[in-house]
């Protein structure tokens, strides 16, 4: 329930926030416009792609709030037996936040109008996110391997669902990805390729946010109780030490 | 009149041309009627699919009557497929048609139209929407086709039951349905997308928010709805779908079927109905707020005046859309939930009522002394408020939990949603076909046709639905095969039974009118020429009609007014389209 009361919170705000800008109060029916002098429509100043992908993001949040209310529902429930979390996962992640900083420093290069900087930043960027599904791919063989089964267990089929949930979206993300960089490598002007850039950009820091999420919650159902977990931190933050 | 009376600090000059946008304009028959991105293309595709897969669902209520007004003499129809009918007319009608029809058919033809737009913004995957929908409705009705038929789990799936033995259409049709249901959702959001931002950002110049005719404000929030609601369905669908495939066990509990202990264990079929009706309820909004909408548009149009109380009108709308997201569990009072949740959920039901009924003062407040042509998009907006008051009020007998349990799954429910998520949308659906028709194909539909029409499907279906409450409270349960042999049913409500099965056999016979009008009218309907009822909205100022690829001609349309000018006094005429600028009125 927390995520989706969380979300809904969080959704129900921008909403407000967007309605109290929209002059709810005026009285159209008085306000009859001069000749040649128009209102304006009160439309942002962001392009209509950029809203699209926002609206989108609002559906996948949506999405991923929803599998996380149901997880930590169904983890009470009594049944609930955690999985050991593979350690790839820690470099899996490592990936996937180098893809999203490869991204960034590809966009602070279109707008600076350089072309050769964008196409490594893309490059690496796709490159990186392959190899964060490879990596994921590998955790899921781990698991089967050492006998956590899909269906064996509720903390298994959650940790394989969500997993493949969050990579099939990178993996859709991986085709705009994909056109973009194939353009960039053809040459086509950096002016053009800003916004298809900017946009994967926020894509992808949007699912690695998704992402970290994802994992802190499947770190939490490895080992069920909350007291376990930051004993968890403590001991990862001692190691890092 | 007081001019433009704008906030100056927050005063944004719009640029002096809109920009205009490159349209994919279609080269050959394939990519002008078959893939076609023009939204109206895509509006008309998505409405004959809707109601092509509705008369399916409408023969599936025939066969379902036939059982319950006859009990046994129907040998065709066994206990199965009795079920299966129900399910599947239940999530047609709500899915596949109402929703598809209110948001794809009439968003897409209306929302660009009416605010001034030359398309969608996103036309490609406007169009991928609608190939995604019809994939979803052929895989759905695939599963008429397996050997044992669809699935019978009831429309709402209920775990465990949906996908156990013994539930008809366990093996294949539930798959197909949650398949089908999935595959909608991810159509739904290509479109969503394209109705949120069109709204957004696709507006010509001067048309603010609070311009935009009550039409849009309807189907715009509804999408938003729809847009986070149906996730949810869409999270319930996948994980149902790995419980039946991959004998997961997120719903579904221990069990013993058949003496056999089943490899399920330890999920729980509640959470199944916590995401079922996180989805379900806003959806009787995702088809009532657009069907608000187009009502007070019609209304206002054919009564000569403008709409009572627009702003009331616009938050009414908000507010029923943010309250729609915390009634879900009043769907659930006999789940065994805590009762003080029921009380929570009680009391956000009955605030529901508020705006709503502001709503319909408001409607029957425009209709005071109103000029009131009887067209037949009026006469049906009037069925639509009295049916309308008529659900929502049984609407407040259910939303008290002390009324509910008794009342639960019982004839009176199936009458009370039928009345206010059933006959009332429909009637906005048809009075808004008869109202838009002539700017879709420029001839007028056949008015005596139409009245016909019009009284047979009006009374008929009070017909049907009056004595179903009064069935409903004898205590007679809804989704029983026969209850002919049961001790506490009265011959009396046998007599009923058969009474609503006639009934609902000649308003599904009269619907061939309709149909058989809308297909005369394309040829032989009077010419309707552009603004045939004398309205303000910017699609009836369209240069041709119908309306050519891009909609405007050159020249983008400017809005000068709110789209309610009706008999302005002094004005020429007793309308002035919202493009119609001041001098223009005032030199006449």
């Amino acid at each position: 329930m927390v995520f989706v009361l969380l979300f809904v919170a969080i959704i129900a705000a921008i909403i407000i926030w967007w309605l109290s800008r929209q002059r709810l109060f005026s009285k159209p029916w008085l306000e009859e416009g001069l000749a040649g002098e128009v209102p304006g429509t009160g439309a942002s100043h962001l392009p209509a792609a950029k809203i699209g992908l926002g609206v989108f993001l609002a559906v996948v949040g949506s999405l991923f709030a929803l599998f996380l209310s149901a997880y930590l529902i169904r983890m009470d429930t009594g049944d609930w037996r955690p999985l050991p979390v593979p350690t790839v996962l820690w470099f899996n992640t490592g990936l996937l936040i180098l893809s999203s900083v490869a991204l960034q420093w590809a966009q602070v290069n279109a707008r600076r109008g350089d072309l050769e900087g964008a196409q490594t930043g893309l490059l690496a960027a796709g490159v990186l996110a392959l190899a964060f599904l490879a990596g994921q791919f590998v955790a899921w063989r781990q698991l089967d391997a050492t006998g956590y089964y899909l269906a064996s267990n509720p903390a298994n089929t959650f940790f394989y669902v969500l997993t493949a949930l969050h990579g099939l979206h990178l993996l859709g993300g991986m085709v705009a990805l994909g056109r973009t960089t194939v353009k960039a490598w053809r040459g086509v002007p950096v002016a053009k390729l800003r916004m298809s850039i900017e946009l994967c950009t926020v894509y992808w820091h949007f699912l690695l946010l998704i992402w970290l999420i994802v994992f802190g919650l499947l770190l939490l159902g490895a080992d069920a109780s909350l007291a376990n977990f930051i004993e968890f931190c403590t001991s990862v933050i001692k190691g890092a030490r | 009149m007081a001019d433009v009376a704008l906030g100056k600090e927050n005063y944004v000059p719009p640029p002096a041309e809109v920009e205009d946008v490159e349209l994919p304009h279609a080269h050959s028959w394939w990519t002008r009627y078959v893939f076609c991105q023009d939204a109206k293309v895509i509006a008309i595709q998505y409405s004959l699919t809707a109601i092509a897969i509705g008369l399916v669902a409408l023969v599936l209520s025939w066969l379902m009557r036939l059982q319950l007004g006859f009990p046994g003499v129907f040998s065709f129809i066994d206990s199965s497929q009795y079920l299966q009918f129900i399910t599947m007319h239940g999530m047609i009608m709500v899915i596949y048609l109402l929703t598809a029809l209110f948001l794809g058919g009439f968003g897409n033809y209306l929302i660009p139209l009416m605010l001034g737009a030359r398309d969608m913004v996103f036309p490609f995957v406007n169009m991928l929407s609608y190939w995604i929908y019809l994939l979803a409705v052929l895989v759905l009705a695939a599963s008429f086709f397996l050997p044992e038929g669809p699935t019978g789990a009831g429309w709402t799936l209920y775990p465990p039951q949906a996908i156990l033995n013994g539930t008809p259409g366990q093996g294949g049709g539930i798959i197909l349905m949650l398949a089908s249901l999935a595959l909608f959702i991810i159509g739904f959001t290509m479109g969503g997308l394209n109705y949120v931002v069109t709204v957004l950002q696709g507006r010509c110049r001067g048309m603010t928010l609070m311009r935009m005719p009550l039409t849009v404000w309807g189907i715009f929030t509804a999408t938003v709805l729809a847009l986070l609601a149906f996730p949810a369905l869409f999270v319930g669908a996948v994980m149902l779908l790995l419980d039946r495939l991959l004998g997961t066990s997120f719903f579904m509990p221990t069990l013993i079927s058949m003496g056999e202990q089943l490899k399920y264990g330890g999920g729980s079929p509640i959470l199944f109905q916590h995401l079922f009706w996180f989805f379900g309820h806003p959806e009787v909004y995702i088809v009532a707020l657009p069907a608000f909408g187009v009502v007070s548009d019609l209304i206002a149009t054919h009564a000569r005046k403008n709409i009572f109380g627009y702003r009331m009108m616009v938050w009414a709308i908000v507010i029923i859309g943010a309250l729609s997201f915390v009634v879900l569990a009043h769907h659930m009072y006999v789940s065994g939930m805590n009762p003080y949740f029921g009380y929570f959920f009680a009391t956000t039901t009955l605030i529901i009522a508020v705006p709503t009924a502001i709503k319909v003062y408001n409607w029957v407040l425009t209709l005071w002394r109103g000029n009131i042509h009887l067209t037949l998009p009026m006469l049906f907006s009037l069925a639509f408020i009295v049916t309308f008051v008529n659900g929502g009020l049984t609407g407040l007998f259910l939303g008290n939990v002390s009324v509910d349990v008794p009342l639960s799954d019982t004839m009176f429910v199936v009458a009370h949603f039928h009345m206010v998520m059933g006959v009332a949308p429909i009637m906005v659906i048809f009075g808004a076909i008869y109202h838009w028709y002539p700017k879709i194909t420029g001839h007028m539909l056949n008015e005596t046709l139409g009245k016909i029409h019009f009284w047979i499907t009006f009374l008929g279906a009070y017909a049907i639905f009056f004595p179903m409450h009064y069935v409903g409270l004898m205590g007679i349960p809804r989704r029983y095969f026969d209850v002919s042999d049961m001790n506490f049913v009265p011959p009396s409500a046998h007599d009923l039974n058969a009474f609503i099965t006639v009934m609902a056999l000649i308003v599904g016979v009269a619907q061939i009118i309709f149909l058989f009008n809308l297909a005369w009218s394309l040829r032989y309907g009077k010419e309707a020429g552009g603004n045939p009822w004398r309205a303000t909205t910017l699609e009836w100022q369209t240069p041709e009609t119908p309306p050519g690829h891009g909609n405007w001609g050159k020249e983008l349309p400017v809005v000068y007014r709110w789209a309610y000018d009706y008999s302005v006094p002094g004005a020429k005429e007793d309308f002035i389209p919202q493009n119609v600028p001041p001098a223009a009125v005032r030199a006449a």
